[in-house]
């Protein structure tokens, strides 16, 4: 292991952390939307809402993100004839992916709630969305967050994939890295270094915060 | 207020309820009894729809709720129900709880909805729990808060689904002088509940489920003293 190389290129890769931390935020903020309308859904009575939320949750969690994103960039304006463009459409098959895995989270947490909750608020005359909204989900945050900060952490290192679109995220500069110098295992040790750090930093914020949550009491 | 005809109910293979027909007038309070498993608490679950009966007709206060264009939130508000389990919503202060469903439901202010909640704690005897949270009151104490989060919604019937069973013996007291305080003031309650004092002291009439059916009802002191039917007989035997 050459240090010397290491600390050469070391501020070319930082220089990618900062469009894998943009990718990860974003599309984890669009999922915990999306997966919220997604998750309602697959709770829906109403079969025709239902099934296809179930049949998109199957399909994103049974099929590999790499396949979606090029199922995005190349397979999508193949289809509708536009031009790709890759930050755009890693995003959407980041968020996209994401969504699915949100979904069941809060799924489990609103599934997790008593149905006395819901019986006790509809039997007050609220119909089922004011339940949901004042009742249910309210209870449910405090259940998805430690689950959710796990799913960030996960989006954060499979944010990598959206190199193979060439966007230069830590990953593709680690790659560019290690074409360059022809030291591959300093390059891309050195970014799996800076990933650690960052997912281990994240999940000790998410630590506290659950701490936190424990120590108000009322789950 | 409430007219029950040929009311069934069945989960699946299981026939729960076999035919419920039952009235209650206005200010009047009936207590349903019965060995577990009869469907008491299943009959009052669809009083308010929270189960859909499989057939049969429900009319309150005149409203037949099987009609197609019968909005049931908008029944819901009129009919309070307690739950064995209280239910109270654990992320909410005692007045939340209250007030959650005027504002919400009935869009009254909220410092009208805060003084109303006010006026009930003190009327169940919690006036200086307002600010706590469900999980800091005992089980009696949090029946009371349920009973007033009902009341807010100024109900003109009440269903109470075994309101003392889950409570230590020293807390049902305080409940049930809750309860009894109200049907003094005339409201109309159907009440599931295994307290025979409360039921012989309180009850206008008394009806007894067995096996989905009601099989004898009456007035309290007719009913304890000369029950008319067999299997009333070995069920009171059983339990006073």
């Amino acid at each position: 292991m050459d240090l010397s190389v290491v600390a050469r290129y070391f501020p070319f890769l930082v220089r990618g952390v900062g469009i894998t931390i943009e990718f990860t935020f974003i599309s984890f903020l669009l999922a915990i939307v999306l997966g919220l309308v997604i998750a309602l859904g697959r709770i829906s009575e109403n079969r025709f809402i239902r099934i296809p939320c179930q049949i998109y949750i199957d399909f994103i969690r049974g099929t590999p993100l790499l396949a979606q994103i090029y199922l995005v960039h190349f397979g999508l304006p193949q289809i509708f004839g536009y031009k790709p463009v890759g930050f755009v459409d890693a995003l959407i098959a980041l968020t996209l992916n994401s969504s699915a895995y949100m979904a069941e989270i809060y799924r489990s947490g609103i599934e997790s709630i008593e149905a006395g909750q819901m019986e006790a608020a509809r039997s007050l005359g609220m119909t089922y969305g004011q339940a949901m909204r004042y009742v249910i989900l309210p209870q449910t945050i405090r259940r998805v967050i430690p689950p959710m900060g796990n799913e960030f952490i996960t989006l954060l290192k499979e944010s990598s994939l959206v190199s193979v679109i060439g966007m230069e995220d830590l990953m593709m500069r680690a790659k560019m890295m290690a074409g360059r110098s022809f030291r591959p295992f300093e390059a891309y040790f050195t970014a799996a270094l800076i990933y650690l750090a960052m997912t281990f930093t994240f999940s000790r914020l998410l630590g506290r915060v659950e701490g936190r949550l424990k120590a108000s009491g009322r789950s | 207020m409430v007219e029950v005809k040929q009311l069934h109910k069945s989960f699946g293979d299981l026939h729960v309820l076999r035919g419920i027909d039952l009235e209650v007038k206005k200010g009047e309070v009936v207590v349903i009894i019965g060995p577990s498993g009869s469907g008491k608490s299943t009959f009052l679950r669809c009083i308010n729809h929270l189960e859909q009966p499989s057939s049969g007709e429900i009319h309150i206060g005149g409203v037949n709720l099987d009609d197609g264009s019968v909005d049931i939130n908008l029944i819901r508000q009129s009919v309070g129900m307690v739950f064995q389990q209280f239910n109270l919503f654990p992320h909410l202060t005692v007045l939340q709880n209250i007030c959650l469903a005027p504002v919400k439901v009935l869009n009254m202010p909220q410092a009208d909805a805060e003084e109303l909640a006010r006026e009930l704690l003190r009327k169940v005897g919690l006036a200086d729990k307002e600010s706590s949270y469900p999980h800091q009151l005992s089980g009696g104490q949090q029946q009371r808060v349920a009973i007033a989060r009902a009341l807010a919604m100024k109900p003109k019937l009440m269903l109470f689904d075994e309101p003392t069973s889950a409570l230590d013996p020293e807390m049902i007291g305080e409940v049930l002088m809750v309860m009894r305080e109200l049907a003094l003031d005339g409201m109309t309650m159907l009440v599931v509940s295994h307290e025979m004092g409360f039921a012989r002291e309180v009850a206008d009439r008394i009806v007894l489920m067995d096996e989905g059916l009601i099989i004898e009802e009456g007035e309290p002191a007719e009913f304890f003293s000369n029950p008319k039917h067999e299997r009333t007989k070995a069920f009171l035997s059983k339990i006073l």
